[in-house]
């Protein structure tokens, strides 16, 4: 399999992805893990710059990067006070959850190497955003209105469902 | 040219550390952090699937794009229940919360 450029810019990104999402996991501090989930978030976003989604990676960058992240730090920071550490773990426990963890990997990944999947090509070529657009709002056999109203409510009872919770009494 | 199977490899990578954080946390918020991970490694499965098996169609592409949404929606909720619980408990470790009504 020769070098290109394509696969350098791929293992890049998942070693950053790989590396920061085991350090959001496993930092004592809270703030540094929201930050690592950050880094992942950016990684996962270039992936889909890589695949060719330009549009799902700008929604990626500004939903989850912009909007969750944010949200995130505020209630680290009215939740938590400073110096906060995660309180240790027992060790029995800790070991538990490493070895189901890995057990399950170590399942999934052989599963998923040993499948034959249908003939995969990638095809590039960028999605285009008229295309994008008109399955969104279109009504007929691929279009996607429904579920595009449905979030919409959702989104509506989420907000209202938000403010009732977290209300001053 | 990069596998198919590559992107999976991390995508699994990224789920199974998920798991591993929301098992061994115990605060709430770190545990969400996991959960988002999760979440964030089959958006990226949804992807990958759409682009080399179905490159004609485009269902994973918006599944992806309506998790991602769903997602952000989630968390504020999430989010509005633990400051409801830290306002009532002064504390937002697991193991502090025994009661569901107080």
């Amino acid at each position: 399999m020769d070098i290109t450029l394509d696969l350098i810019v791929f293992i890049v990104l998942a070693l950053f992805i790989t590396v920061n999402a085991i350090l959001a996991v496993t930092t004592k501090r809270i703030l540094r893990a929201a930050t690592y989930l950050l880094f992942v978030l950016f990684g996962t976003a270039g992936i889909y710059f890589q695949l060719n989604y330009s549009f799902l990676g700008a929604v990626q960058l500004l939903v989850y990067a912009g909007g969750i992240t944010v949200l995130y730090v505020f209630s680290i920071l009215l939740t938590s006070s400073e110096g906060d550490q995660a309180e240790k773990l027992n060790k029995g426990k800790f070991a538990a959850g490493l070895i189901a963890t890995l057990t399950a990997l170590g399942l999934c990944l052989f599963i998923t190497l040993r499948h034959d999947f249908l003939p995969s090509h990638f095809e590039h070529g960028e999605l285009s955003v008229r295309t994008i657009g008109h399955a969104l709002m279109s009504g007929e056999k691929f279009g996607f209105v429904l579920p595009f109203e449905v979030i919409s409510v959702l989104l509506l009872a989420c907000i209202v469902g938000g403010i009732l919770i977290a209300r001053k009494r | 040219m990069i596998q198919m199977e590559f992107y999976l490899v991390v995508s699994t990578i990224m789920m199974f550390v998920g798991i591993y954080g929301f098992l061994t946390r115990r605060n709430l918020l770190a545990m969400l952090i996991s959960v988002e991970l999760i979440l964030n490694s089959v958006d990226i499965n949804f992807a990958v699937f759409n682009r080399f098996l179905f490159p004609g169609e485009l269902e994973g592409f918006f599944f992806s794009l309506f998790a991602i949404g769903i997602s952000a929606a989630e968390t504020a909720v999430a989010i509005a229940i633990i400051i409801n619980i830290y306002r009532n408990m002064k504390n937002i470790q697991v193991k502090n919360l025994r009661d569901m009504k107080w």
